[in-house]
């Protein structure tokens, strides 16, 4: 096959790869297939951008949340 | 939200978070620090044009690629965390942290995957100049995307060059080099990376050593030893160097911390250093407001060191926990109770201006004044995090201040642990550099045995460093202005302990696979056999 050598390169390398090399990449495919088909998917979205709409409800929750409105039940310790 | 639910979501997140760093930081100190002993090694290969240099460069660049291939994308995780657990924190610190982890992907990716390609596959393929340099630019990218996530780091610990705009409630950048080259970030990037050359170096020692106990691979063997403990020592003298500056950095910025690395309760002059010690009853002692109780059970003290290494000067005063809690006026160390309720003052006027902004009421403008007056957002908005412990009519001993007390155990003994363990490895250098030198190093089994041991040892101390850095500053994500409660995304906590299990089962899995495939590797040897010189001490 004629192809510029710096794909020739990755070519012969992934063709060539010893058993080693194959098995970790095997994993390093399983690995992001977990990552990002299953738990970015299912149990990783990005909140705030999930929510709200705008960027201004952004940052009214977000100072909802940050500002601290201490009520007569706020006895324990918060850490 | 229930304060019982906030506190679970809370600890969950941070379990996560914890566990989901300690994994990535089990497989980065390997590729900093591996990458440029190969570097070193090829470098030796190309200048003598000794074969069996080549031999041992492609041996340890097997083991540098399964290490780097595990660690792939294991950093990605936490950068999904930051958006669904610590959402209030993504925003609050705006383009700061963003932009520096932005760019530690985008030149981890292209720098490193592109020279990699050719470090593996380019033997033979191009020339050995060019590959060299391909080995040496993996091992200087790989360094330098370190960078960007420690420079971040930094800034959560020792926040500057920024300010507030309460308009979006984001920090916005305005100093570029005050975050880059802030006296935190530079320590912290280099004692990092040469903390991780020395793991790489007792993990090379300590594979060395395993061939050597088994009388295989001796020319390898005796050879890595040498120039990994070379390259150790010189690492661990800087370890050594940037440790103490590190140190330096949190007395000034994060006295809490500082104090509960040290277990030191009370503050006084001529301060010792515990070089050894047993924590005793930690909440007992921090009631103490006489001083009485050291909270000790029991210390091997070093006279005066603590106040000399953190001052200068043996006989200086160095605050206790007790004192940064309840203030201590001789010193001009402000209660936390103080700090409590100048955050709540803080804290009280973002939101005015907030709904005075929303109902477009005329005082709004002025309710903004404070956050552009650079002496309020000094004396005032500074402690914006500590707001959270507000409670109405509390005194300076209320035990609401409490909450900002690290878990003091826990750091003391990472700490020490760490130290202790340094210095270990350190010894380690030096003994196998003169029995190398003196061609014995295969006759000593019980220093070799203890350099195999050293590698679980190397990662136990390295972890422990991190445990030091992110536990010792807790309940801070960002230094004084935001406690982990404010930052943690309000969603279901038992969606974090679901994720958390998910990883941990799923994770773990993978790893043992991943670590079998490098013993595995380690127990095959060099692909070639070679013949012993009497230069290496053949007999």
């Amino acid at each position: 096959m004629d192809m510029h050598p710096f794909f020739r390169l990755y070519y012969d390398g992934f063709r060539q790869m010893p058993r080693w090399g194959r098995i970790v990449w095997t994993v390093i495919v399983i690995k992001l297939i977990i990552m990002f088909g299953v738990l970015k998917v299912f149990f990783f979205n990005d909140t705030l951008n999930t929510r709200y709409d705008t960027d201004a409800q952004r940052t009214e929750a977000v100072i909802q949340d940050i500002v601290d409105t201490p009520t007569e039940e706020d006895a324990l310790i918060k850490k | 939200m229930m304060q019982s639910d906030i506190t679970a979501l809370v600890d969950w997140s941070r379990v996560q978070f914890a566990l989901t760093a300690m994994y990535h930081w089990l497989f980065v100190p390997l590729t900093l620090g591996l990458s440029f002993l190969i570097a070193f090694m090829e470098t030796l290969y190309v200048r003598t044009g000794d074969a069996k240099w080549k031999h041992i460069t492609k041996f340890w660049m097997r083991l540098f690629g399964i290490n780097f291939a595990i660690g792939v994308a294991t950093g990605l995780i936490l950068e999904f965390e930051f958006g669904t657990n610590w959402s209030n924190y993504s925003w609050f610190v705006g383009d700061i942290f963003g932009a520096p982890l932005a760019i530690e992907g985008i030149m981890a990716f292209f720098m490193e995957s592109t020279f990699i390609a050719v470090m593996f596959f380019g033997w033979n393929k191009v020339s050995k100049r060019f590959h060299l340099m391909s080995t040496w630019l993996t091992a200087i990218g790989s360094n330098l995307s370190a960078v960007w996530i420690l420079v971040a780091n930094a800034w959560m610990q020792d926040p500057q060059g920024m300010q507030f705009n309460p308009d979006t409630a984001r920090h916005e950048m305005v100093n570029f080099w005050d975050v880059f080259l802030s006296h935190t970030a530079v320590d912290k990037f280099n004692h990092t990376v040469m903390s991780s050359y020395m793991l790489a170096s007792v993990f090379v020692i300590g594979v060395s050593a395993w061939y050597l106990l088994h009388n295989r691979e001796r020319i390898l063997a005796k050879r890595s030893i040498l120039m990994a403990s070379i390259f150790g020592l010189i690492a661990a003298l800087a370890t050594i160097y940037t440790g103490d500056r590190t140190a330096r950095n949190v007395a000034r910025n994060q006295p809490m911390k500082f104090a509960a690395m040290e277990a030191h309760f009370k503050g006084y002059n001529a301060v010792p250093l515990k070089a050894l010690g047993i924590v005793g009853d930690a909440d007992k002692a921090l009631r103490d407001y006489t001083g009485q109780d050291d909270g000790m059970v029991f210390a091997l003290e070093i006279p005066e060191a603590l106040s000399w290494l953190t001052n200068g000067d043996g006989k200086s005063f160095v605050p206790g926990i007790t004192d940064l809690l309840y203030g201590n006026h001789t010193h001009g160390i402000l209660s936390t109770q103080e700090k409590i309720r100048r955050g709540h003052e803080a804290q009280e006027a973002l939101l005015a201006y907030k709904e005075a902004k929303l109902a477009g009421m005329p005082e709004a403008e002025q309710l903004r004044r404070p956050f552009e007056d650079q002496k309020w957002m000094k004396e005032t908005f500074r402690y914006f995090g500590y707001g959270s412990y507000y409670k109405a009519g509390a005194d300076d001993k209320a035990e609401n201040v409490l909450a900002v007390v690290p878990p003091i155990s826990m750091t003391f003994y990472s700490f020490h642990i760490m130290v202790f363990l340094g210095f270990w490895f350190t010894l380690l250098f030096i003994l196998m550099i003169v029995l190398v030198m003196r061609g014995k190093v295969h006759k000593n089994r019980l220093l070799l045995h203890a350099a195999v041991w050293s590698i679980p040892l190397v990662w136990i101390c390295s972890e422990c460093g991190w445990i030091v850095n992110e536990v010792g500053r807790q309940p801070w994500i960002i230094q004084d202005l935001m406690n982990t409660t404010q930052a943690v995304t309000k969603i279901d906590s038992m969606s974090v302990v679901m994720t958390t299990v998910l990883f941990g089962v799923v994770f773990t899995g993978l790893l043992i696979a991943e670590v079998g495939i490098m013993l595995k590797q380690i127990k095959k040897g060099e692909d070639a056999q070679l013949e012993v010189s009497p230069k290496d001490g053949g007999e």
